[in-house]
């Protein structure tokens, strides 16, 4: 491996590439269940964020900036999207039912809430954890750590 | 009458902006397939996802809605963080490394 290559340009992109993906992320998640969005896409979409950071920085400086346990997340995300569908039950309407209204919120004037937004926010979790994961487990494998062992016993 | 011929022209010009990208994939595909470097087969796949961007583009014309536009934009996003990912591992052999330095 070339040690003198040098990728400033990348860099600097993913500090303001990263903020403009987390943001249409977040965008994503509440345009759902109406128009095109909705926690699925919007999970992918962060979880792309957040792996341009893992490509660009590497793992060590990644893992200190966002100590995140993924699979936590991920159960974290299926619990809130069982719950909110057991939720329904105690109003005495079938598994998964969804009502919305309307609400006068300060600042946003007339607001459409839905309760499918709390499941959108499950499905939302889990697809980051998962997606996460995946990745991360594929792009640490066992051999790499013994490598870093061997050296770090020869250093 | 003046309007008929503006839907029309609309229905004509849509369809040759499909053939012409449908054309230029396959090209592109040739291109990805042949490469004789893995740069070259790294930039067809580039080109195939801005000509699927375009495609998109031209069917929420063909439509008339403008819910694509969204469709659009995750395609860019997630055919960036490919070519990235393609490129970082053309130049150091590894994606996600340990550490960076």
């Amino acid at each position: 491996m070339k040690k003198n290559t040098n990728d400033l340009i990348l860099k600097t992109l993913t500090q303001l590439i990263a903020f403009l993906l987390l943001g249409f992320s977040i965008y994503l998640f509440f345009a759902g269940h109406n128009a095109p969005g909705g926690g699925f896409i919007g999970g992918l979409m962060t979880a792309s964020a957040i792996i341009l950071m893992y490509i660009t920085y590497g793992i060590e400086k990644i893992q200190q900036i966002l100590p995140i346990n993924y699979i936590t997340m991920f159960i974290a995300g299926l619990m809130i999207a069982t719950l909110s569908g057991v939720g329904a039950i105690m109003f005495g309407v079938p598994f998964l039912s969804q009502t919305f209204g309307y609400f006068d919120i300060p600042f946003f004037g007339e607001t459409e809430l839905a309760t499918a937004l709390i499941f959108d926010l499950g499905v939302y979790l889990a697809v980051v954890g998962v997606t996460m994961t995946i990745i991360l487990t594929i792009a640490t494998d066992a051999t790499e750590d013994n490598e870093m062992n061997e050296e770090k016993v020869e250093a | 009458m003046l309007e008929q011929f503006g839907d029309n022209f609309l229905q004509i010009a849509v369809w040759v902006a499909y053939i012409g990208i449908a054309f230029s994939i396959l090209l592109i595909v040739i291109r990805a397939v042949i490469g004789p470097t893995n740069p070259d087969r790294a930039t067809a796949l580039d080109a195939i996802g801005i000509n699927m961007m375009a495609l998109v583009g031209i069917t929420a014309i063909d439509l008339q809605t403008n819910k694509l536009n969204d469709v659009v934009l995750v395609i860019g996003i997630l055919l960036f963080i490919g070519t990235i990912a393609i490129a970082k591992f053309l130049e150091k052999g590894v994606i996600i490394d340990r550490n960076s330095d």
